[in-house]
């Protein structure tokens, strides 16, 4: 069978576990391909320790050509944190979703952040549960219906939506790195990505990405809505960008 | 940097804590993770004190998940890595232990038993039993030593570093609040001068290597997707636990030869009923005594041997029957009853046990 030209794909990216097992249009493998172009543009791969959560993003479990280790719901950052404990020469990175890391999670986070742990953590947000069928997240925008708030998502009784960086940029020390992007900036956010590592490989402190992520199986969306709803909706209750101690990047 | 930790052998007088801590550091234990709560405190007060004279490495974390879950990274990064916990802690920690019993992380957790349901009391008790063998959604492929006093303490800590190892199974040195907090002479000891061989350990992951271009990547999950995919993993592990279980069993038989009733207790209570048996016997009654070492593998061909004669068995123990629920699972196709003295939360003496074998 006669195959199509393929873009150039990072070498961490292992072509004997594609096609991924994403669905059509989602967001993490933009976010995961951002990682693996990071991560050989810094020649860190011999060091490198994926760890991926439960959630949709265990579906990377055996994504890149990286030691990898699939953890429990939320638990990835404490593997992580335990594993860089034990061996400093690597460069530990947990990769989740907004559940695991701001809510199941979210202890975890906090503490890896306040002891500016020098690990990156990589938190995807598509604001909701997707692996288990589309249930209200922390990031769930007011309004926005989910099957666990049918109605729309209603402040007064639930909270706002988490704002992840902004809350690590408040408790983490000045050296940790913090940013937001997102999945339709792509080169901004491998930037990010970028630095976070750069941050972690130096031993300078914690680093902490966010990237905005597009679910649109549980979001029950086509192209255009999808994008949409990322750009416009997400776009403008999320600040993209970079949080710095003193001044942001934009 | 110092040295050896102990170098040759000596004589100490200390609690079960520190034992444990000295072990550990004898045994060459890299790196403990740990929460506090009493009464495993001092292990972590021992350690933090000792760990940097010895290069060793240390981590408080915010919780229990976190402490069992950051062992588990520090044995993928192939350190003899460990951790400790007790009552309410022990309950948080069966997620992490969960993942390590899927996984087949080598981590050591040190459970100090006290009482429950709930926080219930810091003091002591037998009731972490079931939890330490059997606790998590699995079917129980964890090794448990159960210790008797300071000198098990020392010993079983060293071996479970190598057994976890060598097995690869999460591996559990069983205390209480008593062996916690109580002193004792024993003899600590460098391994390797009793011939005592440490088991190498390796990374999991990170090892040497750029993966994909020297190596394959290790990728380790707890996942999987379809029942038989997952039957089949759990049925090897069922195998590989049953084929090692005869290597690893380890029990103490007394006078069980001509024994019409056996006792049998783990753990610290094993103590006094040795002792009542003492008692008894002076006293020309036909009493034997069953200690499990290993409460996972449970030695059960030992146990229906040191029974075999007997018209009764009773199981005396600081829980409402945990250890009696094994030992009935062990004995079902026997005859011989098998009666309690149960305590829960509380501890037992010899006295008393004499009281109740005689008072029948
Ligand atoms: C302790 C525990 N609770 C609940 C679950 C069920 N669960 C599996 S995936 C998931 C949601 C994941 O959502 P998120 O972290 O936002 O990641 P996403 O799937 O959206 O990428 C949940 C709740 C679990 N696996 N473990
Ligand atoms: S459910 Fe959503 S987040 Fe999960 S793979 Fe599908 S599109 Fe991606």
């Amino acid at each position: 069978m006669a195959t199509l030209p393929q873009p150039p794909m990072p070498v961490v990216w292992r072509s004997e576990t594609k096609p991924h097992k994403f669905c059509p249009g989602c967001g993490h493998p933009l976010v995961l391909k951002a990682l693996g172009e990071s991560i050989e543009e810094l020649g860190i791969q011999d060091k490198t320790v994926f760890g991926c959560d439960i959630g949709c993003s265990l579906l990377a479990w055996d994504f890149f050509n990286l030691d990898t280790v699939q953890a429990h719901h939320g638990r990835v950052t404490p593997v992580i944190v335990g594993l860089h404990r034990a061996n400093p020469r690597l460069v530990g990175i947990a990769y989740m979703g907004d559940g695991g890391g701001y809510a199941i999670g979210s202890q975890h986070l906090v503490n890896a952040a306040t002891r500016n742990e020098k690990i990156m953590v990589l938190l995807v947000n598509n604001t909701l549960y997707a692996m288990t069928g589309g249930q209200m997240a922390p990031t769930t925008l007011p309004k926005q219906k989910t099957e666990t708030s049918p109605y729309g998502r209603e402040p007064e009784t639930t909270g706002k939506p988490t704002l992840g960086p902004e809350m690590i940029r408040a408790i983490a020390p000045d050296s940790a790195y913090v940013a937001r992007g997102t999945v339709s900036r792509l080169p901004q956010l491998k930037r990010f990505i970028k630095k976070g590592l750069e941050n972690v490989v130096s031993g300078k402190g914690f680093a902490f990405i966010e990237a905005l992520s597009l679910c649109p199986t549980n979001w029950r969306t086509n192209a255009e809505e999808t994008w949409k709803f990322l750009e416009q909706d997400m776009h403008g209750y999320f600040p993209v960008g970079e949080l710095a101690p003193e001044k942001g990047e934009e | 940097m110092a040295d050896k930790p102990i170098v040759g052998e000596k004589r100490a007088f200390m609690t079960g804590n520190e034992a444990v801590t000295w072990a550990a550091l004898a045994a060459g234990a890299h790196i403990m993770y740990g929460y506090p709560i009493t009464p495993q405190n001092e292990i972590m007060h021992y350690w933090t004190r000792m760990a940097p004279k010895y290069d060793r490495g240390f981590l408080q974390t915010e919780d229990e998940l976190s402490a069992g879950f950051t062992c588990i990274g520090g044995v993928l990064a192939g350190k003899r890595a460990f951790t400790g916990t007790a009552g309410p802690g022990t309950i948080l920690m069966q997620e992490p232990l969960s993942m390590a019993e899927m996984m087949r992380i080598p981590m050591v957790t040190v459970i100090c038993q006290r009482g429950g349901p709930s926080t219930a009391t810091v003091i002591y008790s037998q009731q972490e039993t079931r939890l330490t063998c059997f606790g998590g959604n699995g079917e129980g492929y964890r090794l448990v030593y159960s210790t008797a006093g300071q000198q098990d303490l020392f010993d079983y800590t060293i071996k479970a570093f190598n057994v976890a190892w060598k097995y690869r199974f999460p591996t559990f040195i069983l205390s209480d609040g008593y062996q916690s907090k109580m002193r004792e002479p024993l003899t600590i000891y460098d391994p390797e001068e009793r011939g005592i061989k440490m088991v190498e350990t390796e990374p999991l992951l990170g090892g040497t290597g750029i993966p994909g271009v020297d190596r394959d990547p290790r990728h380790l999950r707890n996942t999987y997707n379809m029942e038989d995919e997952l039957y089949q993993v759990v049925m090897d592990m069922d195998q590989e636990y049953k084929r090692i279980a005869p290597e690893v069993v380890e029990y103490k038989a007394m006078e069980t030869e001509d024994a019409e009733l056996v006792l049998v207790a783990h753990g610290i209570v094993s103590r006094a009923t040795e002792g009542a048996v003492r008692v008894l016997r002076e006293q020309g009654y036909r009493v034997g005594h069953f200690r499990p070492i290993t409460l996972r593998p449970f030695p059960g061909e030992a146990l229906k041997e040191a029974v075999a004669k007997a018209r009764r068995v009773l199981v005396v123990e600081s829980s409402m029957g945990q250890l009696a629920g094994m030992v009935k699972e062990e004995l079902y196709d026997l005859s011989v009853p098998v009666t309690g003295y149960f305590r829960p939360g509380e501890g037992i003496t010899a006295e008393e046990v004499v009281e109740q074998v005689r008072g029948r």
